[in-house]
């Protein structure tokens, strides 16, 4: 056990930029702040996301176990290199969105989870994940894979990224699907939008944000 | 003579992703609803049209109207299923309106829905492009949204309809459905959300290229019913009979590429015009319209073909505030398709409640104030075959 602490204590965390937060316009126009979490704030996320592990429809099971397990080995420095950025609107936690350095070059991108739905949250989301990886890590490359169909569609079709033919990614099934430093540039501009500074009140209210039952939970319920 | 017909009772079964239910608990809890609103006893109704387009095939149920007949208990009365293509629920009640008016029968009941959730979009988007020409539109990968995506960079060229336009009525129809606790969508969306603000290319993507995200019904389940009987013995049923003052139906060329103008939906305008001269009333004497908006587009179109725009200006009336629930004709009160929801079978049915909500004053929120006239059109295929109604409050 001393071993395994030793070794995953070693190099821990790569040094990296801040990510500033930014405020983005969604569909309803209700702003939706995006902000960088700490490892202390990971229980509230766990919180978050543990109603969701019986959600079968659209693969919430499956990607929420994934995600609970990713940010608990964060917060217990069983993962290295971890990121995690969420999205709040009103308050309100909307979406949460992980990675991890594989490298200093190579980002693994692990999960996008929308909990309020139809808001092009996680497509937001997804793409802040995105632009933290190149222009906050530096990296040059991002490996992706998709656990569902509303996934493969929206990640590997609207992002146009490029397959990694054999290369198996390390959430494991499918193929790795590379989104380039090049690539990322030349879609920039058509997916990735907020706007910075983000106003100090709707900082303030996105510092404190509140856990509510995600959608999937309430439509279950009804 | 034919006996004069009207609508004394109606309801609805919430639209929406359905997981709950299967179509025939659809179906049974809107007819209940509808028989409840009548105040119905079910051995008094003589007849059941039940209007599904896709049940055989996504539920794997045919012969439904027989199997809800004796579900709800309805059993000796006649029953038939109408299949239609979107326009089933229209022509349901128009086989309704006739059967009556014939003097077949004195009370029935229709009723249409579909489970269209269960299956993944792909496949929906499929069956339903099989209503498009099968050699000149669908062997080449025409789906409906291509085809209204092809409308209606025609008629931005044509008219002057822009994008901004198209908006406004997703949001206009999504404000109203917030107002229907039946609507599959209760979700304010904004004009900066979804057109004027950068995000908007996220928020709101293209679909079929001029067609983006919020420009498309969303894919429902859901059912709507509603019972007609004599205008004689409506009275006993309801303080508010609704009459059923027109009914018209027309067809028009299956490629929409062979029509001499694709613009133009004739079948709309022939269908609206025979209703509107059954009745013998004007397009200007409606106090509230339901039009069949499966693509913002159609909005625009089919209240110019009804006849209550000029040709190339209902944007402007969008604009303009004209066909907002407080503007002086309330386009789509319900939230439309839009917003509403599209279970195919259910939608001119659903059109038809919602009328006689308005016109009985029980609409709630989005009452139209005094609404006494009402016009709806129920839209098949991609406009190749139009069911119209006028309707009408008698005092």
């Amino acid at each position: 056990m001393e071993n395994i602490d030793s070794m995953l204590s070693l190099d821990w965390d790569i040094p990296k930029k801040p990510y500033p937060a930014k405020a983005i316009t969604l569909p309803t126009g209700s702003k939706m702040v995006v902000r960088e979490i700490s490892r202390e704030e990971v229980p509230f996320l766990l919180d978050a996301i543990r109603p969701l592990l019986t959600i079968s429809a659209d693969y919430y099971d499956i990607v929420s176990a994934r995600m609970y397990a990713e940010l608990l080995g964060w917060y217990r420095y069983r993962v290295r290199n971890e990121y995690c950025l969420v999205g709040i609107v009103d308050g309100e936690l909307a979406g949460i969105v992980n990675n991890r350095l594989y490298d200093s070059k190579t980002c693994i991108s692990y999960h996008t989870m929308a909990l309020k739905r139809g808001g092009r949250v996680g497509a937001h989301l997804f793409a802040a994940k995105q632009e933290h990886a190149i222009e906050n890590l530096g990296v040059d490359q991002i490996l992706v894979t998709a656990e569902s169909p509303i996934g493969f569609n929206r990640w590997m079709v609207e992002w146009n990224l490029e397959p990694r033919q054999g290369m198996q990614h390390e959430l494991g099934g499918a193929n790795a699907y590379a989104l380039t430093k090049e690539g990322y540039y030349l879609r920039k501009s058509k997916l990735v939008f907020g706007e910075r500074p983000v106003p100090q009140a709707l900082l303030e209210e996105a510092l404190h944000f509140k856990v509510v039952a995600p959608d999937m939970v309430k439509d279950a319920r009804t | 003579m034919p006996r004069e017909v009207a609508i004394v009772g109606c309801g609805m079964a919430q639209f929406g992703n359905r997981t709950d239910k299967s179509l025939m608990d659809l179906l049974k809890e809107a007819s209940t609803k509808a028989m409840e609103h009548t105040g119905l006893g079910e051995t008094n109704v003589s007849a059941l049209y039940v209007s599904t387009m896709l049940a055989g095939e996504l539920t794997n149920q045919t012969a439904i109207a027989s199997a809800l007949a004796d579900e709800l208990c309805l059993v000796p009365a006649a029953a038939d299923r109408i299949e239609n293509g979107p326009a089933s629920g229209g022509s349901a009640v128009k086989n309704a309106y006739l059967a009556i008016a014939a003097g077949l029968f004195d009370i029935v009941l229709v009723v249409g829905g579909e489970k269209m959730r269960q299956v993944p979009g792909d496949r929906i988007t499929d069956l339903l492009a099989t209503m498009t020409h099968p050699t000149a539109e669908y062997i080449h990968g025409v789906t409906l949204p291509s085809l209204a995506a092809m409308f209606t960079r025609l008629y931005m060229n044509k008219y002057g309809v822009e994008r901004k336009h198209l908006s406004m009525i997703a949001v206009k129809n999504h404000e109203n459905g917030l107002k229907n606790p039946y609507a599959h969508i209760h979700r304010k969306i904004t004009l900066e959300g979804i057109y004027s603000s950068p995000e908007a290319e996220v928020n709101n993507p293209v679909i079929a290229d001029p067609l983006r995200l919020f420009d498309m019904c969303p894919i429902s389940d859901g059912a709507a019913a509603v019972v007609l009987c004599s205008a004689d013995i409506a009275k006993r049923f309801a303080d508010k009979p609704i009459t059923v003052a027109g009914v018209g139906q027309a067809t028009d060329i299956h490629a929409v590429s062979q029509r001499p103008d694709p613009t133009t939906l004739n079948a709309v305008k022939i269908s609206s015009q025979q209703a509107f001269k059954m009745a013998k009333l004007e397009p200007k004497n409606m106090d509230v319209v339901e039009l069949h908006d499966a693509f913002t587009i159609l909005e625009i179109a089919e209240s110019e073909d009804a006849g209550f725009f000029e040709k190339g200006t209902a944007h402007k009336a969008v604009e303009a505030g004209v066909t907002s629930l407080g503007g002086k004709l309330p386009i789509n009160p319900s939230g439309g398709l839009k917003a509403r929801g599209h279970p195919v079978g259910a939608t001119g049915i659903a059109q038809v409640a919602e009328l006689t909500w308005q016109l009985r004053g029980e609409a709630g929120e989005r009452q139209v104030k005094d609404a006494k006239k009402a016009f709806c059109c129920n839209f098949g295929g991609f406009g190749n075959n139009v069911v119209s109604f006028v309707l009408k409050r008698e005092d």
